[in-house]
């Protein structure tokens, strides 16, 4: 086993700086869920752990003037119940209630899910992020069954393995990032945080050696709805085989805007621009989600051994639709 | 004096016999005092990693270097299972394993081991028989044919054609394979995670070349086994070499990711199956070819037991065998049942599609047609289950679901048979002066109850409370008793114990009779004490007090012929579930088993094994699946991430139902660890077929199967 530091700063500035060290070869521990798992297999060898997890800031949920601040190592179970939380965010709220383990829910972060490695089985046994061998795609003509159906044309095939990624970006949360210096802050929109990587080193996001998200800003403006419907296989621990999380804007039982964000269907959480403008000026029903769902996955280009999974995102964006609808039309709305 | 029989009491007598009684070490298990082969950590223990064939299915050695890792701080030995130009035939197999001082260490060294192998031709793809062949990895293994098959077709009024097949999964014991060893002079202890206490001892001793009696194997708690552990296997041998190497304990227990890999499969089976029958729903006819790996041998499924329960007038099969570079199979609860199973009761369900029969009727029809003499016990195990799921009411022919959404309902059914006779057994019954009692057999409890229902043996004969009796087992030091493999444990050893307990208790009554004057053919021993008719005679303490300052010891052994035991047993499985088609995620409802065992010892633990098997059921029903990946010839999912197993939510409600009239009681005790997995798969999918009318051809029914599937029959 690779011998490695562990720090557990107490502020920000003072994480950065301990991140940036050794070359920046260094990892953020959270809620550890997965990080162990990379370690144990050797996937990654970083000279130093950070935990996050005694930085005061990083362990609260906050009122913003816009909506919430969460902080980086605020677990799952504690969002759930969180009074800040109640009664809105309905796409988060649905990814949580799927993570059936209770180990993940009472150790898991946001932040942390959002820098998941993939759970591509070719990256978890050592071929790398790309999982090239010989200048060949080992996905391309192998296992690919799990693999990307949208976004895969470049050299990476792997999906994303955030679940909560794209229910943030349809909530239009921004990420604000620390470092690399102790004193840089960044904000991101969620969306611009992933990477659809070239080279095995670079990653699936964008942070820099030294960076590190300190908190998940989700944006609440008293009107839009949100929904998230995830395809799981079963009842237990478990990865959905795609994800659709939608927003919306809906007044007098049409839809003004939508967003609409699929997971696990390519290397990054992919956005449904032309299926979310179709919406707008519909009402919500089945006919009308079943056509935007359909145009959703239109780009798809599947590769040998998944068609099946563009059926499921299908699925996947059309109930989630339709539990938006159901929503609405509680609140008086048409559906 | 009345002859004395070897015999069980009477059903309305007993006491213990056949009500739920939990396990008698389940607080040792929940509390972790119960010490199983990875707890065992005697002063000095040394770690071991193994370093294995990870990187591809088949190559040459052409270097193995440990010196590297042979002089890393706190490594003390090295141990090679391969040579320079031996061959690795598939992922996984073991090359070098490295004890050190800490586990961290032992990874270590293993990471400074170098091994270059050369890469020689591959092939893993178990499925693709075309494939196979190019590849000259095809065997014809066997044939066989009964009546005029193809008259019997031409004939019939019902022809179906089909294409089928059940995956190759991985053994999944809770505990891994591994063994514990250390040596005291030329003698060596192991605690080995076996099914074969008595067994494997002179499998070390061979490979150690010292004498058997020299060594002493012991498992007193196995976290499972189900067919795969009846050998000292390679790692056990290199554990105890180590440890000899080293002069100190050695603990080898196998990696999760090496435990799927080398810990043994259940072989695959893919085939091409015609059936056909009359209006009636008669089968007359049954024609089928597959194929499948039970690894480099090839091997596979044997033809000899296709079609499954059922013998048809016309019946023809063949075997074929493709030589895969995939890890080795071993027996795996019930083998090859659940896979003939699954080839014969999916046609058979198919064939009720076609001619617009209920899936119950078709399979009532044709009980003439079983060849294990169950005819009756099936109906009416038929009808309890069908009762039981509410068959009739919820019965719509295949592909006519009620629900307009996409989630579909549907119903399966599929029977099953094993033999379930005893294995051999002899034990020590020793009754202390005191009363309390005790027995020694060189069995185990593989997590099986085997524990509990002894007690209950010695105590429902001696009239004791549980607490009373205490079970010695999982010593190879102990009266030699078969391995735990084929529903053979049960009968094997309770038939043993009841005859030296019931030799033991004559005696006493015997000393009794002259003591009290009372006749000795007349006594009971019943809730602590020795009874005339209804009067008491003496306490338990005081009979017992009569064998004088030493205590009698009986020696019991088994089989015989004398009724205590039996074999053969059916069983029908009936499943409601949904499909949703947009997706292809399958829920069970209800899944009901309706199982004979003949005579219960413990309810509870019948029950527990049934539902066992209804549960590791579901799982290779739905999820379970090694995946070999055609590029690199890796086990691509040897993970519990990716190699998934049911959960609680995923099994649906449970119904166990014991099938016990007077006649299973009367019968004796009949093995039941098999049978209840048998028919899952079958029953799944039939259920599947029922909701949708589509047949998803091969198991597991991962949402994949079943959306390809769904695809394929609207185009």
């Amino acid at each position: 086993m690779n011998h490695f530091e562990y720090a557990r700063p107490s502020t920000e500035g003072e994480a950065a700086t301990l991140l940036a060290e050794h070359d920046g070869n260094t990892a953020v521990l959270a809620g550890g869920t997965d990080l162990f798992n990379l370690l144990n297999r050797d996937l990654v060898a970083p000279a130093r752990l950070v935990d996050l997890k005694s930085i005061p800031s990083l362990g609260e949920v906050t009122e913003t003037l816009d909506g919430v601040r969460i902080g980086a190592a605020v677990t799952l179970d504690t969002l759930a119940r969180h009074p800040l939380l109640a009664g809105r965010f309905a796409a988060l709220h649905a990814v949580i209630d799927g993570i059936h383990s209770i180990q993940v829910q009472s150790m898991g972060t946001l932040a942390g899910d959002l820098c998941l490695a993939p759970n591509c089985w070719y990256y978890r046994s050592g071929y790398g992020l790309l999982a090239m061998r010989d200048g060949e795609s080992l996905v391309e003509t192998g296992r690919n069954e799990h693999h990307a159906i949208l976004g895969n044309r470049g050299p990476a095939k792997f999906v994303s393995a955030s679940r909560f990624a794209p229910a943030l970006i349809a909530l239009g949360a921004r990420l604000r990032i620390v470092g690399p210096s102790a004193d840089e802050v960044t904000l991101l929109p969620v969306e611009a945080f992933f990477v659809s990587p070239k080279t095995d080193r670079q990653g699936t996001t964008v942070l820099r050696p030294g960076q590190f998200i300190s908190h998940v800003e989700i944006p609440a403006d008293g009107e839009t709805r949100s929904a998230t419907y995830e395809v799981l296989q079963t009842e237990g621990l478990d990865w959905p085989m795609a994800t659709a999380s939608v927003s919306a804007v809906v007044s007098s039982g049409v839809v003004r805007s939508a967003r609409i964000v699929m997971g696990h269907v390519a290397p990054t959480p992919w956005i449904a621009h032309s299926a979310a403008q179709a919406l707008v000026g519909q009402r919500l029903t089945e006919e009308s989600a079943a056509s935007v769902a359909d145009l959703a996955v239109a780009p798809a280009t599947p590769l040998s051994e998944n068609e099946y999974k563009v059926q499921i995102a299908r699925t996947a964006v059309k109930r989630a639709l339709l539990r938006l609808a159901e929503q609405t039309s509680t609140e008086g709305g048409v559906a | 004096m009345a002859e004395r029989k070897f015999a069980w009491p009477a059903r309305k007598d007993t006491t213990l016999i056949g009500r739920e009684i939990p396990r008698i070490d389940a607080v040792e298990k929940c509390t972790g005092k119960a010490k199983y082969t990875a707890d065992i950590n005697t002063p000095g223990t040394l770690f071991c990693r193994l370093f294995t064939s990870d990187q591809l299915a088949h190559g040459k050695i052409k270097k193995i270097d440990t010196s590297a890792a042979e002089k890393i701080p706190g490594v003390r030995a090295v141990h090679l299972f391969k040579d320079v130009d031996d061959e690795v035939r598939w992922d996984g197999e073991l090359i070098v394993a490295v004890a050190a001082d800490r586990d961290d260490i032992a990874k270590d060294g293993v990471k400074a081991v170098i091994v270059e192998i050369e890469q020689l031709d591959q092939f893993v793809d178990e499925a693709d028989l075309a494939a196979g062949e190019k590849a000259g990895r095809k065997q014809e293994l066997g044939k066989k044919n009964d009546g005029d098959v193809d008259a019997a077709i031409k004939a019939a009024k019902a022809v179906h054609k089909g294409k089928y097949g059940i995956v190759t999964i991985s053994h999944m014991c809770l505990e891994p394979h591994g063994a514990h060893c250390q040596w005291d002079g030329d003698k060596l202890d192991v605690h080995l995670s076996t099914q074969n206490v008595s067994g494997t001892g002179s499998q070390f001793a061979e490979a150690l070349e010292i004498d058997a009696a020299n060594v002493t194997v012991t498992a007193n708690y196995e976290g499972g086994g189900f067919g795969s552990k009846f050998q000292a296997d390679e790692w056990g041998v290199a554990c105890a070499e180590l440890s000899k190497k080293t002069g100190k304990p050695v603990r080898l227990m196998l990696d999760r990711a090496t435990e799927l890999k080398v810990g043994g499969t259940r072989p695959s089976a893919f085939a091409e199956i015609t059936i056909a029958g009359d209006a009636d729903g008669k089968i007359t006819a049954w024609d089928s070819v597959h194929w499948g790996t039970a690894g480099v041998g090839g091997g596979g499924v044997d033809v000899t037991k296709l079609p499954y329960v059922f013998k048809f007038e016309n019946q023809r099969a063949a075997q074929i065998g493709l030589a895969c570079n995939v890890g080795p199979n071993r027996a795996w609860r019930a083998p090859p049942h659940p896979q003939l199973c699954a080839l014969t009761m999916m046609p058979i369900d198919d064939l009720a599609a076609k001619l617009g029969m209920d899936s119950y009727d078709l399979f009532l029809k044709n009980l003439p047609q079983v060849s294990n003499g169950k005819e009756a016990v099936y109906a009416d195990q038929m009808k309890i289950a069908a009762q039981a799921i509410d068959w009739k009411a919820k019965w719509h022919p295949h592909g006519k679901a009620p629900e307009k959404g996409p989630v579909k309902r549907g119903l399966g059914m599929a029977i099953h048979t094993w033999g379930g006779g005893p294995g051999a057994c002899k034990c020590t019954v020793k009754v202390h002066p005191d009363g309390s009692v005790e027995t020694f057999l060189g069995s185990q409890d593989i997590g099986t109850g085997t524990r509990t229902i002894l007690a209950i043996t010695l105590a429902e004969t001696f009239g004791l409370p549980l607490s009373a009796v205490k079970v010695n087992l999982g010593s190879s030091k102990y009266p030699q008793s078969a391995a735990s493999g084929g529903s053979i444990t049960v009968g094997g050893v309770s038939g043993a114990n009841r005859r030296a307990a019931q030799t033991a208790l004559w005696q006493i009554f015997d000393k009794v009779a002259e003591k009290y004057k009372v006749a000795a053919d007349g006594l009971v021993a019943k809730g602590e004490k020795i009874l005339s008719g209804d009067k008491e005679v003496c306490t338990w303490k005081q009979a017992a007090s009569l064998l004088g300052p030493m205590p009698l010891e009986v020696q019991g052994q088994g089989p015989a012929k004398d009724g205590l035991t039996s074999d053969t047993v059916g069983g029908v499985q009936m499943v409601d579930l949904s499909v949703d088609t947009e997706t292809g995620v399958i829920r069970i409802h209800k899944f009901v088993c309706v199982q004979d065992c003949g005579l219960i010892l413990d309810e509870m633990t019948a029950k527990s094994q049934v539902y066992g098997g209804m549960i590791m059921g579901v799982a290779y029903a739905l999820t379970e699946e090694r995946l070999m990946d055609n590029k690199t010839g890796r086990y691509i999912n040897a993970n519990l991430k990716d190699y998934a197993l049911s959960r609680i939510g995923d099994i649906g409600e449970l119904v166990a139902i014991m099938y016990q009239p007077d006649s299973e009681y009367e019968r004796g005790v009949v093995g039941l660890g098999e049978p209840p997995v048998i028919a899952p798969g079958a029953a799944i999918s039939n259920a599947v077929h029922n909701a949708t009318g589509v047949r998803v051809p091969t198991i597991p029914l991962t949402p994949k199967r079943v959306l390809d599937a769904l695809k394929g029959a609207k185009a």
